[in-house]
């Protein structure tokens, strides 16, 4: 019993982490980030050759790769999702495209090898209440609690916060307020990009750094999307609370091998029940006249 | 349209004489109008028909396989382009596909039922089960639809891996076609039906308000149709083609593993249409032709191709935006020539 | 002619977050009746409109239409029941050419229950009534696509759009908006036509000299509730309308 409380709570922060970087560009600017998969990848990968092969520290190698990847996030918006801003096709083909293209490079290169480990921030486990429980684990929910702490200072206390909630709001309003769209849309991608490689660093020591990985998060984050709803941070919250736990349950009573059998079966439930999920604020087809 | 300029010279373009003479009731009086007009359409027609003849009586069994895959892919090409018309894009046409080979292998292997009957019923179970699947996301905006197509065939590998469902990572096993005529004709056969059969569909009045469904529903439900309904239809109509397609490779694989929910056959039809053009799915015909026939080709660079395809369905999203055939047609029908400005 | 009202609106309201688009709205149409709806920028009159014709759910307050309960129906069924709208966005579909924009209407239920046409009679009958709008049959015009039409052709369009519906109430938000005098005066033209048909009319607009000449009441919304409600010479001589429109550019006679 206690065990599945405390495995849920670990499972849900780890699948909030996983959904906030994809969640938070699509809430400010409405662009669906299906690359979202290879970002996390690639921050995982490039931390891990930097550790390794240049042998850099892992706190140095962690910080370079967020760098990296924040930037590779904004070069991408500016260079290719800019121009086709607004025609929904277009982006979802390309991000989509460049997703796959990234992980597919990766997989075929054979950097990627089965037994790549990336170290835990806190190694060792603790024992609660007769629960051994790696300190990663708490880790990953000091760090999804940190996380939403920053991300909610950052949106209500600066500058760039306001222009982030106001483009979130409403994009044509802001526009008409001088907020630079694309340069908050750019900055917007590059943040979650950067929250892609922190759940990496996050996620990836529980387990090995693979490619299916890549895959395996992107549907996670979707799945929360759907679950919660795509744009509210409640919604994220309580979507990655309700499949964490529905995950930690089934793992328990049916074994660990149902955790996608059950996620697979939350989103047709969900879809059957109110598709715009639990908090969603999708309106649906008449309201958006 | 005159093009911009370039200086001293501008870029013109201007029909040829015989498309002009062409149009109308007017292509009739005379054979070399006729042909003008019929030969683009007749000649894939005969290639297509002739291709498998040719290269099993050539022996060349390897090409004459690939024949079938062309058609089947084609088939799937088609498919995602209706749905896309119709305003849903689907970045899983791959789940469709699975469906209708599992359907198939499982009404095959489990209740014996020959290819006769598991090849129509695979396809409408596929498009029931499908459809339903999706039905939630209709009502939403396109992103739903888009992020659970990606989601769901992904999911399913993963959720039959792990119970050993439908016989696990093994698959099923399912009956082979007698012969190879029987499948190569029975896909280019169903190919073209479709070509034209999805061409007429679209061109009617009730593809008409698909395709208007597709740029702009608010309109659309203000004229006065459910356009719910209308998607559903188009749904169906699309994943049981797809799913169709999977009965198809099912039996001539002989097999529907989790591979038939593979990300290839989710991406391939896209990569397809954008980079051979949509709208016509001529577009759709061709490019996944082109692909086919670059898959196999490149059979040595194993899993880059995918990365390839994806790579050149973005620079074709990005900087083309046209498609090959769109551009094939224009300079068909057209010729371009220097004019100096005065 | 039935005495009943062919539309009563009780109690609508509607809130969006914290700021209230209608409140309390309540009203009556009878048959054969040609309603304007008036009132400042932001009034609610719009809201108002999507409230009736169901592509809003309001918060509270019932719609009737032929006296039956139609609150929570969808648009499209609202349509086949005999209401049509013109968008106040106009929103044609760009890339087809004008009269096909007008089949797509003609294929909705009510369409083919009332004519039941077969494909290629659609294309007469969208042409006739791109015709009744006052587009020149005779011309290019009705093949040109919709997006290269200039902008009173486009909101005549609409209105065909609407018509093709063949409804006993039609719904006009804004129709005049973006118009010269002159088409204004010829799309009137074509509405008083309409109502010799005996269809009820209900017209939302912001220049009201038209609205006063042909309307047979006038209801003046603002901050989302009804301010005043009677003969058109009435209502605009009123003080609320004095003051509702005060500080505006618009001028009531």
């Amino acid at each position: 019993m206690l065990g599945v409380l405390l495995f849920g709570l670990t499972n849900s922060m780890g699948l909030a982490l996983a959904a906030l970087g994809f969640s938070f560009v699509f809430g400010i600017s409405g662009i669906a980030n299906f690359a979202y998969g290879a970002f996390y990848l690639l921050g995982g990968f490039i931390t891990y050759i930097l550790l390794n092969s240049a042998g850099l520290p892992y706190w140095i190698s962690a910080v370079i790769s967020m760098v990296i990847v924040f930037f590779l996030g904004t070069f991408i918006y500016k260079a290719a999702i800019q121009r086709i801003r607004g025609a929904m096709l277009s982006e979802v083909i390309v991000t989509m495209g460049l997703g796959v293209t990234i992980i597919e490079v990766l997989r075929w290169s054979g950097y990627v090898k089965h037994n790549q480990y990336l170290p835990s921030f806190l190694p060792g486990s603790i024992m609660i209440g007769g629960i051994g429980i790696e300190y990663q684990r708490l880790v990953i929910v000091g760090i999804g609690a940190i996380l939403f702490f920053l991300l909610w200072l950052l949106t209500r206390y600066t500058k760039i916060g306001l222009a982030l909630r106001a483009m979130a709001q409403d994009e044509l309003t802001a526009l008409s307020l001088g907020i630079n769209n694309d340069r908050i849309a750019m900055l917007a991608m590059g943040i979650g990009s950067l929250l892609a490689v922190v759940a990496a660093l996050a996620i990836i020591p529980l387990g090995l750094l693979n490619i299916e990985g890549a895959y395996e998060i992107l549907i996670f984050a979707l799945a929360v999307g759907v679950l919660g709803g795509l744009g509210s941070t409640t919604g994220i919250i309580v979507g990655a609370f309700v499949l964490g736990y529905t995950q930690s349950i089934a793992s328990t009573v049916l074994g660990p091998k149902w955790m996608m059998v059950v996620t697979f079966l939350a989103i047709v439930l969900v879809l059957l029940i109110k598709p715009s999920g639990i908090f969603g604020k999708q309106k649906e087809l008449e309201e958006r006249v | 349209m005159p093009k911009a300029d370039t200086g001293q010279f501008r870029r013109e373009r201007i029909d040829r004489g015989i498309y002009a003479r062409s149009s109308d009731i007017f292509a009739l009086s005379s054979w070399r109008e006729m042909t003008y007009l019929l030969l683009p359409r007749i000649l894939p027609v005969v290639i297509l028909l002739a291709m498998p003849l040719v290269l099993e009586l050539a022996g060349n069994e390897y090409w004459a396989k690939v024949m079938v895959i062309l058609a089947i892919m084609g088939i799937m090409a088609m498919s995602w382009d209706l749905l896309r018309m119709a305003g849903m894009f689907s970045l899983g046409q791959g789940l469709f596909f699975g469906l209708g080979s599992y359907v198939a292998a499982s009404l095959n292997h489990y209740l014996e039922w020959p290819i006769i009957l598991t090849i129509p019923i695979g396809a409408i179970g596929g498009a029931i089960l499908g459809t339903a699947l999706l039905l939630g996301t209709l009502k939403l905006r396109g992103i739903y639809f888009a992020m659970v197509t990606l989601a769901f065939p992904l999911l399913l590998v993963r959720a039959i891996q792990a119970t050993n469902f439908m016989g696990g990572t093994e698959g099923v096993r399912a009956a082979s076609f007698p012969n190879y005529w029987t499948i190569a004709y029975l896909a280019i056969g169903a190919l073209l039906v479709c070509f034209f059969g999805l061409r007429r569909l679209m061109n009617s009045d009730w593809g008409l308000v698909a395709r208007a469904i597709g740029q702009d529903d608010i309109a659309v439900t203000a004229s006065g149709i459910d356009v719910t309904w209308r998607k559903i239809q188009v749904l169906f109509i699309a994943s049981g083609i797809a799913a169709f397609a999977g009965t198809l490779m099912t039996h001539f694989l002989m097999y529907a593993g989790l591979s038939n929910f593979s990300l290839e056959y989710s991406i391939l039809p896209v990569a397809s249409v954008v980079i051979g053009g949509s709208g016509n799915f001529a577009g759709a015909l061709l490019g996944s032709s082109l692909l086919t026939l670059a898959t196999e080709s490149l059979r040595a660079l194993g899993a880059l191709r995918i990365a390839l395809y994806s790579l050149l369905m973005v620079f074709f999203a990005l900087m083309v935006r046209e498609g090959i055939f769109p551009y094939l047609e224009r300079r068909y029908h057209q010729f371009e020539r220097r004019v100096k400005v005065d | 002619m039935s005495t009943e009202p062919i539309l009563k609106i009780t109690g609508l309201s509607k809130h969006f977050g914290g700021v209230t688009a209608v409140d309390n709205v309540s009203f009556e149409l009878k048959e054969g009746e040609f309603l304007g709806i008036i009132g400042p920028n932001g009034a609610g009159k719009t809201t108002l409109l999507n409230l009736i014709t169901g592509f809003l759910k309001p918060d509270s307050g019932k719609v009737y239409y032929h006296g039956e309960n139609i609150t929570a129906l969808k648009p499209h069924k609202i349509c086949e029941l005999g209401m049509a709208r013109t968008l106040q966005m106009v929103r044609p579909f760009y890339n087809l050419p004008a009269f096909k924009n007008i089949i797509i209407p003609l294929c909705s239920p009510r369409s083919l229950k009332f004519s039941g046409s077969q494909y290629g009679e659609r294309d007469d009958i969208a042409l006739d009534y791109l015709e009744e709008v006052g587009f020149e049959r005779d011309s290019s015009v009705p093949y040109k696509p919709a997006g290269v039409l200039p902008h009173g052709y486009v909101k005549r369009l609409e209105l065909a759009r609407a018509l093709a519906m063949q409804p006993d109430l039609l719904l006009l938000d804004e129709l005049f908006s973006g118009m010269s005098m002159s088409e204004v005066a010829s799309t009137m033209f074509i509405i008083e036509r309409l109502r010799t048909k005996g269809i009820s009319i209900i017209m939302v607009e912001h220049r009201v000299k038209e609205l006063v000449r042909v309307a047979d009441r006038l209801l003046l919304l603002n901050f989302g509730t009804k301010i005043v409600e009677g003969k058109p010479t009435d209502v605009i001589s009123s003080r609320e309308a004095v003051e509702a429109y005060l500080g505006s550019s618009q001028e009531v006679e």
